[in-house]
């Protein structure tokens, strides 16, 4: 699977929002965000086989 | 070889002896944007005096990316060629994360311009061409040496400034008075402007050293970024090349390191080495940096106008201080020189809206390269590293490293001197080969109507028209119908489905702020 771009212009901005929302938070709930974040963006997505692909492309590249 | 930095003579200005008759422009400051803004007026046909409170060129490199519009900005004020001639053409990037190279790009593959992406060329050669080009204006140019402008009073009419010369102090009066000071404006202080922003804690050295080969793996000059390299860790690292074999190195330090030891010979050669290897170099310059975003909120109060850096600031990711500059030079020139020769003085409010646009552009641009440049928490990092790994199979997470967003001009569509709402307008024009030469070098600082079809415009005033060659790149840019009413500064203003001299003169008025 190779995962294109889709975010066009829009990709510095959609970054720096990302870090932004995590602006002022320990690393704690951090990660609680990005849990609610991965949840809430799955059942945007509303596609299980798609997911599931997803899911298993992030988990095949080498963790740290 | 290091550069000679010849200074530039002093001469005792007449203002000492008796009162000089009244300047239509005063530029403070002969730096790139000063300078680049006499000639500019001069090509106008305006007189300026240019006050300097040095005698030499720029100490250092400092800017030394030079994009594209600039190139073709300096084109037009006679220096663009010296420059492409002397400067070291490069168009491939690469970035490593770690050892690992992630992707390289190719900043220009299409062919057709007269002009590539980029160049690199110091910024003492940069003002060494100026100076010596406003030599070829002597009726036109005043370049003042060692003339410090220590005050300045608006009234209204004219500015009047004080000026403190080694002979002693004498005052001049101009029409309108240009800060082109750089980031630390006595102007701007002067007046106590707000100038506010973002400051980054991360301080970066910045080291030229010279080589006697390449570094590269190849001997084509590029540009090679790396995040979190061998002989660097956890930090950024930057490598370019310039003219006379002197390479560019940035090196990220992090917040909590101190200037003074940092650039030290004891402290900058060993992580040098670690860099190029077991090669024998000349350290030529180096410096300690913590960066700014920072800009006024107007750029135009009432005859004091600023420029460049006395009224912008950004972090040197994406070269957008030194080009950023040269665009505000472009886009005043030809507005001071018309409302000079009459046009109403409310044309200056539209430099003040496009270019505190332009700016805050170049600010947001720079601001978020600094930003994931430097994670600031843990939360950062690790986002920043899994963008790394993706990168390397992933093309969307190539796009979302940002080792700074290369300079572009910004389009000015909206604006109150743009026309219409055709896709084009607002945007500065792309290059395209003529029969002879290419077509920025037609615009030559005036009004054009570029033509596009073979439809008969009658004869106009004060509007050159250029038909445009059909070509399958023209057509693929521009389209095959119509035509465009380009402005001094390259900028498309308006378009024309059909011959309309009225709809013409109506862009026409608008462009020049007679008519909104």
């Amino acid at each position: 699977m190779i995962l294109e771009d889709k975010l066009g212009t829009e990709s510095d901005a959609v970054y720096t929002m990302l870090m932004n929302v995590h602006d002022g938070l320990s690393l704690e709930a951090s990660h609680a965000l990005n849990a609610r974040l991965i949840l809430i963006l799955m059942n945007e997505i509303g596609d299980a086989e798609k997911i599931t692909a997803l899911l298993e492309e992030a988990r095949s590249i080498p963790l740290g | 070889m290091a550069y000679d930095y010849a200074p530039f003579p002093y001469v005792v200005p007449p203002g000492l002896t008796a009162t000089e008759p009244r300047h239509p422009v005063a530029i403070v400051g002969a730096g790139p944007i000063g300078l680049a803004m006499a000639i500019d007026l001069a090509g106008h046909g305006i007189k300026s005096v240019v006050l300097d409170d040095n005698n030499v060129v720029s100490v250092g490199s400092r800017a030394i990316c030079w994009a594209k519009r600039t190139l073709e900005i300096f084109d037009r004020l006679g220096v663009g060629d010296r420059m492409l001639a002397k400067g070291v053409t490069w168009k491939v990037g690469r970035l490593f994360h770690g050892s690992n190279e992630v992707y390289s790009f190719d900043l220009l593959p299409e062919d057709g311009h007269k002009y590539p992406a980029f160049i690199n060329l110091q910024q003492y050669y940069v003002e060494q061409y100026l100076v010596e080009r406003t030599r070829d204006f002597p009726d036109h140019i005043d370049l003042r040496f060692l003339n410090k402008v220590t005050d300045h009073r608006d009234h209204g009419d004219h500015v009047m400034l004080t000026i403190e010369t080694p002979d002693g102090p004498y005052t001049l009066e101009a029409g309108y008075y240009i800060a082109a000071e750089g980031a630390g404006s006595p102007t701007r202080n002067r007046m106590k402007l707000p100038f506010e922003g973002q400051t980054f804690e991360e301080h970066f050295l910045i080291v030229d050293v010279e080589l006697p080969h390449s570094p590269f793996s190849t001997e084509d000059p590029e540009r090679w970024f790396w995040f979190a390299p061998p002989f660097h860790p956890g930090q950024s690292a930057l490598l370019h090349k310039q003219p006379d074999n002197i390479y560019r190195i940035d090196l990220q330090l992090g917040p909590d390191t101190d200037p003074k030891t940092e650039a030290t010979e004891e402290k900058v050669i060993p992580r040098i080495k670690a860099i190029i290897g077991d090669m024998a170099f000349r350290l030529d310059w180096m410096s300690v940096y913590k960066f700014r975003c920072a800009k006024l909120d107007r750029f135009v109060h009432g005859r004091v106008l600023f420029v460049g850096d006395s009224a912008h600031v950004v972090s040197p990711f994406g070269a957008r201080g030194g080009n950023g500059g040269i665009q505000d030079v472009d886009n005043l020139g030809w507005k001071l020189a018309a409302v000079l020769n009459g046009a109403p003085a409310t044309l200056l409010d539209s430099y003040d809206e496009e270019r505190t646009h332009g700016s805050a552009e170049n600010i947001l641009n720079s601001a978020r390269a600094t930003n994931f440049m430097t994670p600031k928490s843990e939360i950062e990092t690790l986002f920043r590293n899994e963008t790394l790994i993706l990168a390397g199979k992933h093309p969307f997470a190539r796009k979302l490293i940002n080792s700074g967003r290369l300079s572009q001009p910004c389009s000015l569509a909206g604006m109150a001197l743009q026309s219409g709402d055709h896709p084009m307008v607002g945007q500065s024009l792309t290059d395209m080969p003529m029969e002879t030469g290419w077509l920025i070098e037609r615009i030559k600082g005036q009004f054009t109507l570029l033509t596009l079809d073979d439809s008969v415009w009658p004869d106009l005033d004060d509007i050159r028209i250029v038909p445009l060659p059909k070509s399958d790149q023209s057509a693929a840019h521009y389209g095959s119908k119509g035509a465009f009413l380009i402005r001094p500064d390259d900028h498309i203003c308006a378009y024309f489905n059909a011959p309309d001299t009225g709809a013409l003169a109506a862009a026409l008025a608008r462009a020049t702020g007679r008519n909104q």
